[in-house]
């Protein structure tokens, strides 16, 4: 157990260390969705004027909830491209055939997906913090979101990892990026929901990004609500168990051909 | 120069945007998101902040029709930078080499490549009006849509040379990062989601000062309101200005490229 546990690690700090050496891999996690954070903050900061908006403190607390989600819905799109391209080299191939639990290449990928959105979580959070914008929630509403943070990148670490494994092509994982966007437009990402409008307000009330999406902003705007957590919750585990049965199909796909 | 020897070039000028062209028919999958991202976005903006227009100000009630241009412009500086980095791609693979070797003048290397992007750019920016007149976004009228996307195309010509200019420096894929954030920023730090007065904090002005924005209200003009001269000239003005920095800097490198 201890020595899989090791295996998962190395592979890992693998996975961070590619992201880091890489710049199109890191850009997805923090260079767009700053720049994102950044228009739509100018951009549309009036919107707080709107009668039907809630009530917050700047449209830039608003707004941080969207940011680190496209960050980390971002990472699990450059975990599979950087996953298809080990399988494209035969890097994974060489795993499979290693004394190793066969599941360890696509735990490590997880692992530096989780690091990766732990990071994501910190710098919005921190920028965040030095242009204005407060957690409502203070200290533990800091805690609650990087938690949430980090599992909601865990979780589309498998989305991700389920697409290199059942497509093996880095460009069909590269072109996988604007359905990201269609995803987070459709849901209260950006916007309150009560202010989208037809048909992304319906679709939003229906799609789990709106329940990770509030789940992550209730602490940066208001108290902390036991409520709203577990929503967000909620909305991670279903976007983990449908990435986990695609993931599971793939790694057996994997095996059966390795 | 002889008649012979301008022949020479635009067969050499033409032959290689037939190449950039060529790489739609053989590897689409590489081209299907950059002409459906503008798309994506254009639709997704609309119905996520398309309650702006309520706001006092605001210089159109419907938001689609006010962000369309926008898409444009965007469709261009990703087409631009796709340029840019399939440049780098043939760097890497020793390709681009073969040409600096032939007897081609580099400024028929340059244009070759940069207007193929003016070219490929016309596939995003119909999609975008496809979509955007089933919408409802409103027609806007033969001169603005002539402006807007002779503009569009120009832009995209503006912005390949940006993406040329790194691809040299660089010469490798992994500058696309670069590349696109320099098109983000240079399109998106503009009045590109609500009008100048209604924009908030350091954007305002940044946006005053960003020549693209310039640009932008040229190419929105038809869209918003009737086409005039006054919202033409300063658009005009602020494209040849940039055009003309990216491509004395694309041919110096170019230059330096081959010693």
């Amino acid at each position: 157990m201890a020595g899989e546990a090791r295996v998962v690690a190395a592979l890992g700090r693998r996975s961070v260390r590619q992201a880091f050496r890489r710049p199109q891999f890191l850009a997805p996690i923090i260079v767009f969705p700053t720049l994102f954070l950044a228009v739509n903050t100018g951009g549309a900061g009036r919107a707080v004027d709107l009668p039907q908006f809630p009530p917050v403190h700047g449209f830039l607390d608003f707004q941080l909830a969207g940011a680190m989600l496209q960050s980390t819905m971002l990472a699990g799109v450059s975990a599979a491209i950087a996953l298809a391209l080990d399988i494209q080299i035969g890097f994974v191939d060489r795993l499979v055939a290693a004394p190793i639990a066969r599941a360890s290449f696509v735990l490590g990928r997880l692992v530096a997906t989780g690091v990766l959105g732990l990071i994501s979580g910190l710098w919005f959070l921190t920028i965040g913090l030095i242009f204005g914008a407060h957690i409502a929630a203070g200290v533990a509403g800091f805690v609650v979101v990087l938690v949430l943070v980090t599992l909601n990148a865990i979780a589309w670490g498998t989305i991700g990892a389920a697409l290199a494994l059942n497509t093996g092509s880095p460009s069909v994982a590269q072109g996988v990026f604007p359905i990201v966007f269609v995803i987070l437009f459709l849901s209260s990402a950006f916007f309150p929901e009560g202010l989208l409008l037809e048909p992304a307000k319906t679709i939003a009330n229906w799609n789990p990004m709106s329940l990770i999406a509030d789940g992550l902003r209730d602490p940066i705007i208001s108290d902390l609500s036991l409520d709203k957590t577990l929503e967000g919750l909620a909305g991670i585990a279903i976007v983990a168990s449908i990435g986990a049965i695609l993931c599971a199909r793939g790694v057996n796909k994997k095996l059966r051909s390795a | 120069m002889t008649t012979t020897g301008m022949a020479f070039e635009l067969r050499s000028t033409w032959a290689l945007i037939r190449r950039a062209l060529n790489e739609i028919a053989r590897v689409p999958a590489a081209v299907i998101p950059a002409v459906l991202a503008p798309t994506i976005f254009m639709c997704g903006l609309a119905a996520v902040f398309g309650s702006l227009t309520l706001l006092p100000g605001f210089t159109t009630d419907k938001y689609l029709t006010f962000i369309l241009p926008v898409g444009f412009l965007q469709g261009a500086g990703f087409t631009g930078a796709a340029t840019g980095v399939n440049l780098a791609r043939d760097i890497e693979l020793g390709w681009f080499d073969r040409l600096l070797a032939s007897p081609a003048p580099r400024g028929v290397l340059l244009a070759g490549t940069v207007l193929s992007a003016s070219m490929r750019v016309l596939m995003p920016i119909t999609l975008l009006m496809v979509v955007g007149l089933s919408l409802g976004v409103s027609w806007p009228g033969l001169d603005g849509l002539v402006i807007a996307v002779l503009m569009a195309s120009a832009f995209a010509a503006t912005a390949a040379c940006y993406g040329v200019i790194l691809a040299l420096k660089f010469k490798t894929q992994a500058a696309a990062p670069l590349m696109q954030a320099g098109m983000f920023v240079a399109v998106l730090f503009t009045t590109a989601y609500a009008p100048q007065e209604l924009l908030t904090g350091w954007l305002q002005h940044v946006a005053k000062y960003n020549p693209v924005t310039q640009i932008l209200e040229a190419v929105r003009q038809g869209f918003v309101g009737d086409v005039t001269w006054a919202d033409t000239w300063p658009g005009l003005l602020a494209l040849a200005g940039l055009a003309a920095v990216v491509v004395i800097l694309a041919m110096r490198g170019l230059r330096r490229a081959g010693d």
